[in-house]
């Protein structure tokens, strides 16, 4: 076997093992001692070194969606925005409606370029009347900053903290149970994609009912001297094991969650990704007009969803053939542990009815698919 | 890092059991581990020729699909047909239940070109330098 040592698919193929990778470029997260002492694989995401699996990706997975995981998110960005909303551009600058988010309360949407391209998915969460949190990818963090500042106006304030703040997310649908035992009763009424102040290690942290597996979960934002105290106080709990980004991205792919940079990017709209519905028509932002456009004139592709008809999984950058033509590109692949075969997404031209025969392929490789909805895994606990 | 001294060895981390005219193959416990949860696994067809360093299966994980290379040239004589259901007996057992296939092979003095466990042991070392 060749090329053992690098994760091929999506993003992954970018990955080394930790030995042979050039540091002089990579962030360690704050945990990484945590992670060494936990004998995790180690692998470079978005231009940090991070866990990719402890014990198994399968087994991690498996126990995300019975009891509860506990992710190291320290790698991505975290901005502070204080602005108000009539005198700024900050609305501008999201696909999401922001003046009718009430306070306590998170919105998933996006970033986009003048031609409706995105620039980066992203959660904004509304702290108060005038201040905001944007949390945003890793890989994005510089771009995204020099987005927002060439567009916000004088009297808005505009702080990354992604350097000082940590984000540890307990995912699972025990990690509600967990997560009382140690910021109290409250934590049962938040409801799903809503956020308040906790008291924990004696910092009020924000922590918000959200997530990227599909099950009950939290994320939890904690500054950078004490994420270590944090993460080894949860892992305590024996309902709580670490889970690395390997189960993340099969977790997210079995709900058809798109991850940036592999099935959305610069190039693609949210249109194109069939994510219309985090795209507000009743106001003005960057991008909308290529949008009305991409619209008026149809899209020359789209996002389709597909389940393999056996335990073979189709891989990133893999064809896609529909009626022995080539209609398009696999974005994300896996075998999903839930389901026992294999799932993906991609993008393709014209459109094709769900339960449609389609064929993935590389050179060698010749996976049997049907088209399918999303979410793969229809039993998560987000929103219980 | 199990690598057992009766068993001969590949650059690409293939192992090969001789006892005489039939050698069984599979891959190595550190190729197992390197891959992580192994979820399918094709195998040659039984009847059918490999060729030494040729591609002769393909094993996917959860992250990624590898090729396997034949240690030796000569005719499949048996699959393994337990890991069509159970691919992760490769993860649990990589020379044992997770071997992959037996072959006559054609020529044995290609055994030479094949490393033995110390220097296996070695190589591997020196790959996670």
């Amino acid at each position: 076997m060749r090329n053992l040592l690098s994760y091929t698919p999506g993003k992954f193929h970018e990955m080394k093992f930790y030995s042979m990778v050039d540091h002089a470029n990579i962030s360690a997260t704050p945990l990484i001692e945590e992670h060494r002492s936990l004998h995790a694989k180690l692998a470079p995401f978005g231009g940090w070194m991070m866990p990719i699996q402890y014990t198994g990706i399968i087994e991690e997975h498996l126990w995300t969606r019975k009891h509860a995981g506990l992710f190291d998110i320290c790698h991505m960005g975290e901005f502070l925005i204080e602005a108000d909303l009539s005198k700024s551009n900050l609305e501008r600058l999201v696909t999401i409606d922001l003046k009718g988010m009430s306070v306590f309360s998170c919105r998933y949407g996006f970033m986009l370029n003048e031609e409706g391209g995105i620039i980066d998915d992203l959660l904004i969460y509304r702290v108060s009347d005038t201040r905001w949190m944007a949390v945003v990818n890793a890989a994005t963090i510089v771009g995204d900053e020099s987005h927002i500042r060439k567009h916000l106006t004088g009297s808005t304030r505009f702080e990354n903290v992604s350097g000082i703040l940590g984000k540890l997310d307990l995912q699972g649908p025990e990690a509600g149970a967990v997560l009382t035992g140690l910021a109290g009763a409250d934590i049962g009424k938040l409801r799903y994609y809503n956020f308040g102040y906790f008291d924990l290690l004696g910092e009020k942290i924000i922590i918000s009912r959200t997530g990227y597996t599909g099950e009950l979960g939290y994320e939890l934002y904690m500054p950078n001297q004490k994420i270590t105290q944090l993460w080894k106080k949860i892992l305590l709990d024996d309902r709580v094991r670490p889970v690395g980004l390997g189960a993340r991205d099969t977790l997210r792919l079995e709900m058809g969650y798109s991850l940036y940079g592999q099935d959305i990017d610069a190039g693609t709209s949210p249109l194109e990704a069939g994510l219309e519905q985090f795209v507000d028509w009743n106001k003005y932002f960057i991008g909308r007009e290529a949008l009305l456009k991409q619209k008026r004139e149809g899209l020359s592709r789209r996002m389709i969803y597909f389940m393999a008809n056996s335990r073979r999984s189709p891989r990133h950058n893999y064809q896609i053939f529909h009626k022995a033509e080539d209609v398009g590109t696999v974005t994300s692949g896996s075998f999903s542990p839930s389901l026992g075969c294999g799932i993906g997404m991609g993008y393709v031209s014209g459109e094709i009815a769900p339960d449609e025969d389609i064929l993935l392929s590389d050179n060698a490789i010749s996976i049997s698919a049907k088209v399918a909805d999303k979410p793969f895994y229809k039993d998560g606990s987000a929103k219980f | 890092m199990n690598i057992p001294d009766n068993l001969l060895y590949t650059k690409d981390h293939e192992w090969v059991k001789i006892e005489g005219d039939n050698s069984t193959i599979g891959i190595t416990d550190y190729a197992q581990n390197a891959l992580g949860d192994i979820t399918f696994i094709d195998l040659p067809k039984v009847g059918s020729i490999i060729k030494r360093s040729g591609r002769c299966a393909t094993v996917e994980s959860v992250k990624a699909a590898s090729d396997v290379y034949a240690p030796l040239t000569g005719e499949i004589t048996k699959a393994n047909a337990e890991l069509a259901s159970h691919p992760e007996l490769v993860n649990k057992s990589a020379y044992e239940s997770g071997w992959f296939a037996q072959i006559k092979a054609a020529d044995l003095s290609e055994k030479s070109k094949l490393m033995t466990a110390a220097q296996y042991k070695e190589y591997v070392q020196g790959l996670s330098k």
